[in-house]
């Protein structure tokens, strides 16, 4: 990205100007929060100033202003994954509602004793615990498909795993530790092949690459806005219709029922069969803005971040004793290293000091950290306005970090 | 400003922590758990006569939680039970209340004061408590503690 391009997209996000303890902000923990940009925070404050009313409900000029608004959301969403049509795109509060709703409703409804549910070793815990409960209830087992030592996917341990047994196979599109970018298309044909349904967590991949649903043919992709420049508190499920409308409701009451006695109810269409209650309005017309600001500078993104994804392996290589979890090949700007004996936090901490904002932790993957031999690690992680003089503060604040434990 | 966290004082007692032994026949002990980054603890007293004769602890933490478990087995050696509290209710403040900021001047607890700096970094006092919490729920009586 030229320049002066970075420089005009750097001023969009406001927070970028603030100084941490009288230093630069360098934020380096979008993996766990992308920043929001001008235009999607004047969106949701335009949103209330101008437009508010509830949705599908009056029959006044607001409430239709509101609908029209949150239904042309849906549809930006429907556009940016290639959906087949909007009501495939459910709204959800993220990610873990939206793999919580596939677990319960279509795992309750359709697991029998002695099915499979195939997961990754590198899963977050939104995608294991659904599952695991979904299992409890159902009698059906967990298989877990192990990942090599540069922090890929086993495939041909998968390709092992995966029989008629498997009925879902729940996998991360990119993992939140290791940056590692999975086959999903060659996992939906296999799974596919064997009758296998698959869901992806797309929580970490969308605001970075480019997702077309229905050319990879994936079942399920889970969304999380505020991942990708839009605002927290909002995301989505895209499910085929044909599943879709298989499923039971996961939540009841109103907005989802065509018609209510005391006796019973029948369900509305999709996508409001999934949505019950007053949505979350205001930041799902958020997320619009934000897909109408990432998806014409998506590629360019991705360009840009991989650059710095080269560029901080090789800076971080350079200091000794420091240890890169996830060298995947084409994998995305999630660096997680550890240090010596120098725990994760007291890295995050002295980083802080230094104005480098970087997240410490199991990352809420657990299983991972076991199989790393780990119990925490520190990562950086990079969006589009991210820039090489962000790693050159992480190189040198890590430095920083030899320098207090007499490295 | 960094200087005031990771003092001297912390770092050596990270490097080389005291009394990180097991004790074979405690009267007291119980694990403590941080479940945010992966800390394990596990401490043990030997109270008799409500004094507390010997205290240690086993386990695995970042240089913060390390070092405040190993000057904390310092500090409260020989203490009574009820000082022993005590001290952990102004260690406590001392890291949260802004108004107790000068926790321990007196000798053989101004070693403490080294924690003062944790105050800036909220996010970290769990770590700098986790040890005390522990020893607080084994003298309680309660085998577990997490800080969640
Ligand atoms: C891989 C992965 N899955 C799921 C989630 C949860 O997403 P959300 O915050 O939208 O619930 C996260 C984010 O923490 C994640 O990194």
């Amino acid at each position: 990205m030229a320049l002066a391009a970075l420089e005009t997209i750097r001023d969009q996000f406001p927070i970028l100007k603030e100084t941490i303890r009288g230093k630069r902000l360098v934020y380096l923990d979008s993996a766990a929060s992308t920043q929001k940009p001008d235009v999607v925070i004047d969106t949701i404050s335009d949103y209330y100033r101008h437009s508010h009313a509830n949705v599908h409900r009056g029959v006044h000029a607001l409430s239709q202003r509101a609908t029209d608004q949150f239904e042309n959301a849906r549809r930006l969403l429907q556009g940016f994954i290639n959906a087949r049509e909007d009501a495939e795109v459910i709204f959800t509060k993220g990610s873990t509602e939206a793999i919580n709703l596939v677990a319960a409703s279509w795992g309750r409804t359709f697991l029998q004793p002695g099915d499979r549910i195939m997961l990754t070793e590198m899963e977050h815990h939104a995608n294991i615990v659904p599952w695991q409960v979904a299992a409890q209830q159902t009698g059906a087992e967990i298989v877990v498909v192990p990942i090599l030592d540069d922090g890929s996917l086993d495939m041909e341990a998968m390709a092992k795993l995966l029989d008629e047994r498997v009925k879902m196979v729940g996998v991360t599109h990119v993992s939140n530790v290791l940056g590692t970018v999975n086959p999903i298309a060659e996992i939906t044909r296999m799974a596919h092949a064997v009758g296998a349904k698959v869901l992806v967590d797309g929580a970490q991949a969308l605001g970075h690459l480019r997702m077309d649903v229905q050319a990879v043919g994936v079942d399920f992709y889970t969304m999380a806005s505020h991942k990708m420049y839009g605002p927290t508190g909002i995301g989505a499920l895209y499910g085929r219709r044909e599943l879709l409308d298989a499923m039971p409701p996961y939540q009841l009451g109103g907005g989802m029922i065509r018609s209510v006695t005391f006796e019973k109810a029948t369900y509305a269409a999709l996508p409001d069969k999934f949505e019950p209650g007053t949505p979350n309005i205001a930041d799902a017309i958020g997320l619009g803005a934000a897909i109408e600001f990432l998806s014409p500078r998506l590629e360019e993104a991705h360009h840009l971040e991989s650059d710095l994804t080269h560029y901080s392996h090789e800076r971080l290589s350079e200091i000794p004793g420091l240890k890169i979890h996830g060298t995947a090949p084409g994998k995305a700007g999630t660096i997680s290293f550890t240090m010596a004996d120098v725990h994760p936090h007291d890295i995050g901490t002295i980083l802080d000091s230094e104005g480098v904002a970087v997240r410490a932790g199991h990352h809420c993957c657990q299983p991972l950290m076991a199989r790393l031999g780990v119990a925490a690690t520190a990562r950086a992680s990079f969006a589009l306005y991210n820039t090489r003089d962000d790693i050159d503060a992480l190189a040198l604040a890590l430095r920083r970090v030899r320098e207090v434990f007499g490295l | 400003m960094m200087s005031e966290l990771y003092q001297d004082l912390i770092l050596d007692h990270n490097r080389a922590p005291r009394n990180r032994r097991v004790i074979e026949h405690p009267s007291h002990e119980a694990d403590g758990h941080n479940p945010l980054c992966g800390d394990q603890i596990h401490v043990y007293a030997v109270v008799r006569d409500g004094v507390v004769e010997d205290v240690s602890f086993v386990g695995q933490g970042c240089a913060i939680s390390t070092a405040s478990a190993s000057l904390m087995t310092e500090a409260l050696r020989g203490r009574t039970v009820e000082e022993a509290e005590a001290i952990f209710k102004r260690f406590h403040a001392m890291l949260t209340d802004d108004a107790a900021i000068d926790g321990f001047p007196e000798d053989g607890l101004d070693k403490l004061q080294a924690f003062a700096g944790v105050r800036e970094y909220p996010m970290r006092v769990k770590c700098a408590t986790l040890a005390w919490h522990t020893l607080h729920a084994a003298l309680a009586g309660d085998g577990r503690v997490s800080t969640e």
